[in-house]
């Protein structure tokens, strides 16, 4: 419990920190009340009426209107459901899928090891959004499907991460006398080798979500992200970008400022993070 | 050294041909692309013909052995939508990319370094926070979304810049004519900005950690000029793992020329992978991968050597 108040309180020593919290909670607070307190159900068509389209920012609509008439408020507050679902799922399959390949690889090493790092490799011989583009781009739209791609290119960053933490770990004292006194394999690695790994994986998890929620919505603005009728921040401003040549400047680029803080808020809580719980940690 | 060399490039070639393999396999099992090729209204027969003309008729063993026997020969295969060789139709538009990713590679490196730098010199005072303020918005503004910004503000609202294609092409390159450098200046910053924070946040925490070293306060001891230290002793052992990040990045440069060239309607790969893929036109999606993938590797291995010439104490035996 001490331990626990002692690292709240060097982590909001950082004012930056406390404001990127404040914002974080913010849009997910707006994110998970969205069908509450958005004006509309920007996907209910009873609720919205042509000639309304491309109203701009004012009084009836706060941030204007796109060219169906939708309000742009409303479908923000949607689209930040969608873009926060997507990272935070896909960041939580990653994660449990990297810890346990990870563990497994660093604890038992052999053959296992060697073919999970050589898939490794073989990954990391290629930049992530173009894996992803190509899953997406061969397999369809979709949430679900987007949420699998982002997996599939993240998991070894956590799996690499986790590894070589166990390496280290396990030469240690309290792991070779853990072993001595008859502990079972899977009791020393999730009882006393876990608890080491946890923090920067928690680092480097608050990163990825950042990243993931950006690869998602790049891929929505290729056209190959999530689908049409559940949109994310990425495809409102894709969607928008049309409109952005005959001056209707508000569909694309509102919700841009709303991802670009939302990446903003994730990043300074990512950055506190690090130097509270991993002080030397590089990059 | 040559062992060495010789052991990655063994290496290299594994990955490539499982490279080659995955990508191959999931273009057969993506569809069939004759149907994409033929108007609707064709026959059966044209259907067989074309199937055979393409060399789509065989199992998806026999497909992947004749691949690689071409593979020996040094041939990629004939793009199904362009009836070119696939990798004469890479290599065609690879300058206009390369030329993208360059640039911005340089102008990341030749601003990041010296911002990072000036950070961690000024950590703490306005002139530190200002910068590394600038970097967190850097890192956390999407790719496209830089570039949809400058498009409104330079070609929409004051029509200073031109919004898409390469302009005046001389020798390869579009950044040797005024009119190509105006059509660059866009998708280069929008592709520079990203790496250029990153950039930047790394000098800073390496600097900011090379220069509480004792050898920096030997040297400040012994009275060299403060820009000798800082430049001399801190940056040298500071750029070491910076080297690095700078290789695997440039992979990351290249794979955000795709939504870079997009936006700006950029006539080099990354435009063509998305078509292709559209097209199912296997022979250009793999010969595309394969050519990025060699790029990556043979950049991973400069920055290995590269290593040994910055820190001795990394030479290989």
């Amino acid at each position: 419990m001490k331990r626990s108040s002692s690292f709240w309180s060097l982590f909001f020593e950082s004012k930056t920190a406390l404001f990127g919290l404040i914002l974080f909670l913010l849009f997910v607070a707006m994110a998970i009340l969205a069908p509450l307190i958005a004006p509309q159900d920007p996907y209910d068509l009873s609720q919205i009426y042509l000639h309304n389209s491309f109203r701009p920012p004012g009084s009836s609509f706060w941030l204007g209107t796109d060219e169906m008439g939708r309000d742009v408020y409303s479908a923000i507050l949607y689209g930040l459901r969608t873009s926060l679902y997507v990272g935070v799922v896909s960041t939580l399959l990653s994660m449990v899928i990297g810890l346990v390949i990870g563990l497994i690889s660093g604890y038992y090493g052999g053959w296992v090891d060697r073919l999970m790092m050589r898939l490794a490799d073989i990954q990391l011989s290629f930049p992530a959004i173009l894996i992803a583009l190509i899953v997406m781009a061969l397999w369809g739209q979709g949430i679900n499907k987007i949420i699998v791609a982002i997996t599939i290119v993240s998991w070894v960053y956590y799996a690499r991460t986790v590894r070589g933490v166990v390496l280290q770990e396990k030469e240690r004292e309290y792991v070779q006398s853990a072993r001595a006194l008859g502990m079972g394999s899977g009791r020393v690695l999730f009882g006393e080798i876990l608890p080491n790994v946890l923090s920067p994986v928690i680092v480097l998890a608050t990163v990825r979500i950042a990243y993931a929620i950006v690869l998602e919505a790049t891929l929505s603005f290729l056209g190959v992200g999530v689908p049409i009728t559940e949109p994310s921040l990425g495809t409102l401003i894709s969607n928008g970008y049309q409109a952005l040549f005959s001056g209707y400047w508000w569909t694309s680029v509102f919700p841009g400022v709303v991802l670009v803080l939302l990446i903003i808020s994730i990043n300074l809580l990512g950055d506190r993070l690090r130097e509270v719980m991993n002080p030397t940690g590089g990059d | 050294m040559l062992r060495f060399i010789l052991d990655r490039l063994f290496h290299t070639f594994l990955v490539l041909l499982a490279i080659s393999f995955i990508t191959f396999f999931i273009m057969y099992k993506a569809g069939d692309p004759v149907q994409l090729l033929l108007p609707p209204d064709a026959t059966q027969a044209q259907v067989v013909q074309m199937r055979h003309t393409l060399g789509l008729d065989g199992s998806f063993l026999t497909q992947y052995r004749s691949f690689l026997v071409q593979l020996s020969h040094g041939n990629l295969g004939t793009s199904f939508v362009y009836g070119e060789p696939a990798l004469k139709v890479v290599m065609e538009r690879l300058p206009a990319t390369l030329e993208l990713a360059v640039l911005a590679m340089l102008l990341s490196i030749l601003i990041g370094i010296p911002l990072g730098v000036i950070a961690a010199v000024n950590a703490g005072k306005w002139k530190g926070k200002a910068i590394m303020l600038f970097s967190l918005a850097g890192i956390s503004i999407p790719v496209f979304w830089i570039g949809m910004v400058l498009v409104l503000i330079f070609s929409v609202l004051f029509d200073l810049l031109p919004s898409s294609g390469r302009g005046e092409v001389y020798l390869f390159t579009s950044a040797l004519t005024w009119d190509g450098i105006r059509h660059l200046i866009m998708p280069v910053v929008t592709l520079a900005l990203f790496q250029l924070a990153r950039i930047i946040r790394l000098t800073q925490s390496g600097m900011r950690e090379v220069l509480t070293q004792d050898y920096i306060k030997f040297a400040r001891a012994r009275g060299l000029p403060e820009h000798k230290v800082v430049y001399g002793h801190g940056l040298r052992n500071a750029l070491i793992p910076l080297v690095t990040v700078i290789g695997l990045q440039f992979g990351q440069l290249i794979a955000f020329t795709i939504v870079t060239e997009t936006i700006f309607a950029w006539p080099g790969t990354g435009k063509l992978i998305i078509d292709s893929i559209q097209n199912l036109d296997r022979p250009v999606v793999v010969a595309y991968l394969l050519v990025i993938a060699l790029i990556f590797v043979v950049i991973n291995l400069i920055v290995d050597l590269l290593y040994t010439l910055i820190d001795p104490r990394m030479r290989l035996v």
